[in-house]
Order: C-alpha cells, then sequence, then structure tokens
C-alpha cells in the first residue's frame, strides 16, 4: 500500500481536538453525520482549490450526511474518509465505505468503552472508596484511568483511520477491539468483586456481623435482579424499593 | 433558600457536566461519582457529595448510553443530588437525607435524559432551516448547526440543574423533619444495600458472557473479603 501523504501537525490537531465535539449537534436524522463533517473539516482546506474549492465543498456535502458510530471510534472513520478525500477516491467508494462502516464501528465501541471500559474504571473508582480514599482520590482514579484509555483511543483511531485509508477494516480486527473486551470484561468481574464489599461496609460502617447481614441481602438483590434482566432494568427496581423505604420513614 | 452565588456555580458546573455528557468533550465529568462529589464539594460538604455519588454511580451501572438508545441523564441530577445531601458538620441528618437525596437523583436524571430527547429534536429542526446549505457543503452552515446544538445542550443543562435545585432544596427543608422516624444508621445501610445490589446485578450482566468470569469474579470477592476480615 502507498502510504499517504502527511499532513501538517497543526491540522491533525485540529481535526484530533475537534474529534471531541463529535456528537455537538447529534439529531435523529444525520445523527453523528454533521459532526464527522465538523471534525474532518481542518483536513479538506488541504484538497485543491482549498476553502473555496469545488472538492472542499462536495467533501463537506458527502460527509454533513447520515453518519453513526461510537462516538471515540468514530475517530477511525474520520481518519479513514480524511485520506479517501485527500487522494481523489471515488464519490461513490467513499458513500458505500460510509455505509458500511457504521454497524461495526458501532458495536465495537459498545462493547470495548460503554459496556468495558467505562464500568471497569467506575468499579476501580469504587474499589478506592471501598479501600478508604478521599474524595479527590476516588475522582482522580476515575477520571484520570478513564480519560487515558478515552483520549488513547480516539487518537489510535484517527491515527490508524488515516493510514489504512477505506482498507480500515484490518484495524477492526486490531487487537484492542477484538480480544479488548473480554480481558476488560474479566478485570472488570475481578475489580467489581472486591470493589462492591468494600463500598458496602464502608457506606454502611456496620461491625461484621450486621455487616454480613447487609451483604447477603445486597448479594440477594443482585440475584434476583440478573434473573429478571429480560423484564426488567435493576435500577428501576432500586428505585421502586427506595421509594417504598422512604415513604415508610415518612409515614411510620 | 440556597443563597443566589451557591445557585449561580451549581448552574455553572451542572451546565458543564451536562455538556460533557454527549457533546463535549465526554470526559465523563456527567458521571454521578464526579458530579454529585462536585455538587457537595459547592455547597460545602465534599464528604456528603462524595457519598451521593458512589450510591449513584452504582445505579448508574446499569444505565449505558448505547447508541442512540434513552438513558437517563446524570450529570445534572447528581449535582443537584450532591448538594442535597451536603449539610456540614451534621452527618446523622446527611445520613437521614440520603434516601431521599439518592431517590430525587434517580428521578431527575429520568427527567433530564428526557430533555436530551426534546434537545436532539430542535436540533434536528436546526439543520433543516439549513438543509439547501449544508448539502450544498456550505462549511459556515455546517459550524452554526453544530455550534447552536453545544450552545443549546449548555443552557439546557444548566437550566435543568437549576430547576433541580431549586426543588431538591426546598423539598429537603419540607420533609427533613418527617424522616427523624429511622435513625441515620438505618437508612444509610437500606440504601447502600440498594445500590451495592443493583450495582452487582448491572456487573453480572456485562461480564458474564465472558469466558472464565466467574473465576475473576471469585478472585475479587475473595480479595475484597480479605481485606474486610483483616481490617
Amino acid at each position: 500500500m502507498t502510504p499517504p501523504r502527511s499532513l501538517p501537525p497543526g491540522t491533525w490537531l485540529h481535526v484530533f481536538a475537534r474529534l471531541f465535539a463529535v456528537q455537538g449537534s447529534y439529531n435523529y436524522e444525520a445523527m453523528i453525520g454533521n459532526g464527522i463533517a465538523y471534525a474532518a473539516e481542518p483536513a479538506f482546506r488541504l484538497l485543491p482549490g482549498g476553502r473555496d474549492g469545488e472538492a472542499y465543498r462536495a467533501a463537506m456535502a458527502r460527509h454533513s450526511r447520515y453518519f453513526n458510530a461510537h462516538p471515540y471510534l468514530a475517530a477511525l472513520a474520520v481518519g479513514a474518509l480524511v485520506r479517501a478525500e485527500l487522494e481523489g477516491e471515488q464519490p461513490d467508494r467513499v458513500e458505500r465505505f460510509r455505509t458500511a462502516c457504521c454497524g461495526p464501528l458501532g458495536a465495537a465501541g459498545d462493547r470495548l468503552v460503554w459496556a468495558g471500559w467505562l464500568p471497569f474504571c467506575s468499579a476501580l473508582a469504587l474499589l478506592a472508596y471501598g479501600l478508604g480514599a478521599s474524595a479527590a482520590g476516588v475522582l482522580f482514579v476515575f477520571v484520570g484511568t478513564y480519560n487515558v484509555g478515552h483520549v488513547a483511543l480516539r487518537a489510535w483511531g484517527l491515527r490508524a483511520g488515516y493510514r489504512e485509508g477505506l482498507k480500515v477494516a484490518s484495524a477492526l480486527a486490531s487487537p484492542v477491539l477484538r480480544t479488548g473486551p473480554l480481558h476488560v470484561a474479566r478485570a472488570l468481574a475481578a475489580v467489581a468483586g472486591a470493589a462492591l464489599p468494600l463500598v458496602l461496609l464502608r457506606l454502611s460502617g456496620a461491625p461484621l456481623r450486621p455487616f454480613g447481614l447487609a451483604l447477603g441481602a445486597a448479594a440477594l438483590l443482585a440475584v434476583a435482579l440478573t434473573r429478571w434482566q429480560a423484564r426488567v432494568d435493576g435500577w428501576r427496581v432500586g428505585v421502586a424499593l427506595l421509594l417504598l423505604f422512604f415513604l415508610y420513614s415518612v409515614v411510620r | 433558600m440556597i443563597d443566589p452565588v451557591t445557585l449561580i456555580h451549581l448552574t455553572i458546573v451542572g451546565a458543564i457536566v451536562g455538556l460533557d455528557f454527549v457533546s463535549f468533550p465526554q470526559a465523563m465529568l456527567s458521571r454521578p461519582l464526579v458530579s454529585a462529589t462536585l455538587g457537595g464539594w459547592l455547597c460545602g460538604d465534599t464528604a456528603s457529595g462524595l457519598l451521593v455519588g458512589v450510591l449513584l454511580e452504582c445505579f448508574a451501572l446499569e444505565t449505558m448510553p448505547f447508541g442512540a438508545s434513552r438513558y437517563p441523564e446524570w450529570g445534572p441530577a447528581a449535582v443537584a443530588a450532591g448538594a442535597m445531601a451536603a449539610v456540614p458538620g451534621n452527618a446523622e441528618l446527611v445520613a437521614r437525607t440520603l434516601p431521599m437525596a439518592v431517590l430525587c437523583g434517580l428521578c431527575a436524571a429520568m427527567v433530564g435524559g428526557q430533555t436530551l430527547v426534546w434537545l436532539r429534536r430542535f436540533n434536528l429542526s436546526v439543520a433543516e432551516r439549513y438543509r439547501d446549505a449544508l448539502a450544498a457543503g456550505d462549511a459556515t452552515a455546517l459550524v452554526s448547526v453544530h455550534w447552536t446544538g453545544m450552545i443549546l445542550d449548555f443552557g439546557r443543562a444548566g437550566a435543568v440543574t437549576a430547576l433541580f435545585v431549586m426543588v431538591m432544596l426546598p423539598l429537603r427543608a419540607a420533609l427533613v423533619d418527617a424522616l427523624h422516624t429511622v435513625s441515620g444508621e438505618t437508612s444509610l445501610a437500606v440504601v447502600a444495600v440498594l445500590a451495592t445490589g443493583v450495582a452487582g446485578g448491572a456487573v453480572w450482566k456485562v461480564v458474564h458472557t465472558a469466558r472464565d468470569y466467574v473465576r475473576y469474579l471469585l478472585v475479587g470477592l475473595l480479595a475484597g473479603a480479605a481485606v474486610v476480615v483483616l481490617r
């Protein structure tokens, strides 16, 4: 594969910064389509004729249309689309790519980030709380850990997308996306397993025996919720039980 | 009554964490762990804010923002809930107020989520107004649509935070005397059991499809139990 022409560092930074706002005008028709064009726009200025050129306007029009993907992995699409436009790919090929990559980028991002990295970082912060960390410590663990992964994923996505161009499917086979969710899920299981009893202990502040009762009750609730998971959201059950307790404590 | 300066501070922080949730930059400042702690801190009681944040975070583990699905918006709700639980120097009152603060936080998160749906519809109407310009590749129109969306989101989040605070703090003042019947210790234990139970179920939902997850869960549980016993 021919190596892509290198982009000026300022353009890279501009595109990368705009990726953080890719959902800025999220709506139910174009989804993040406007955001994709907004993020890629600094690179499109390099097209023949610059901002006033026909190529620039055509690229902007193409990429403002419907697009949907996980917001972090949208970076992969933006990188690939920027390269495709700068290399003058046929518009119908670009359009086919846009249509084809929505689903995989959405599914991979959801598994890796929303169902993996985010709950893992939450559990890690809860563990820090359970071990007695201060408020600043807990926040540092959560925000710091989460954003190391978050920023790295966006940066990797933009770079890999630009490197691979429309052949970016190979980047989707990267270990980060292929086996990452499995490793993160295992780490989440271990960290949450340690964190939840410690959180309960710190919250209730109870001696060991009442704590054992509380832990048993929490475990029972968790098991019940996993049994009913297809029928009801656990947090809604929590709201209902909390409401009952609140009413009991008010009217008693 | 909340003093106007604190209300303004809470509103600004609520607007920032609300913007962070979807529009910019998704750094998870909008998670209840962060937002509620900031709410408590602004009201002079960081520890209570963190307490509410931990409890709401346990519930929030159940609701991840997949695709275009509808989900609660935690940021502004958690800022207000953190402020509601903040009673500097009165741990017993904080504990008795907790179930109410967490409950109000959960309800407010549902309301906040609905306002996000309205915002997305409004964003669509803005984009429709610029439809021809966008189809012609007009970058100025695109920037207008995009920045309008972000500015509206910032304003929306600030407005709902202010609304939540102005409803929740008087509610606490009105109901706090009625909560004398249950001790703070019991209140705290009940809400902690509910939150960790929901979190346990949520974690299982995420990990149960991973190969060998039980082994990892057991290792974690044993480590946690060892720390509990050794303390």
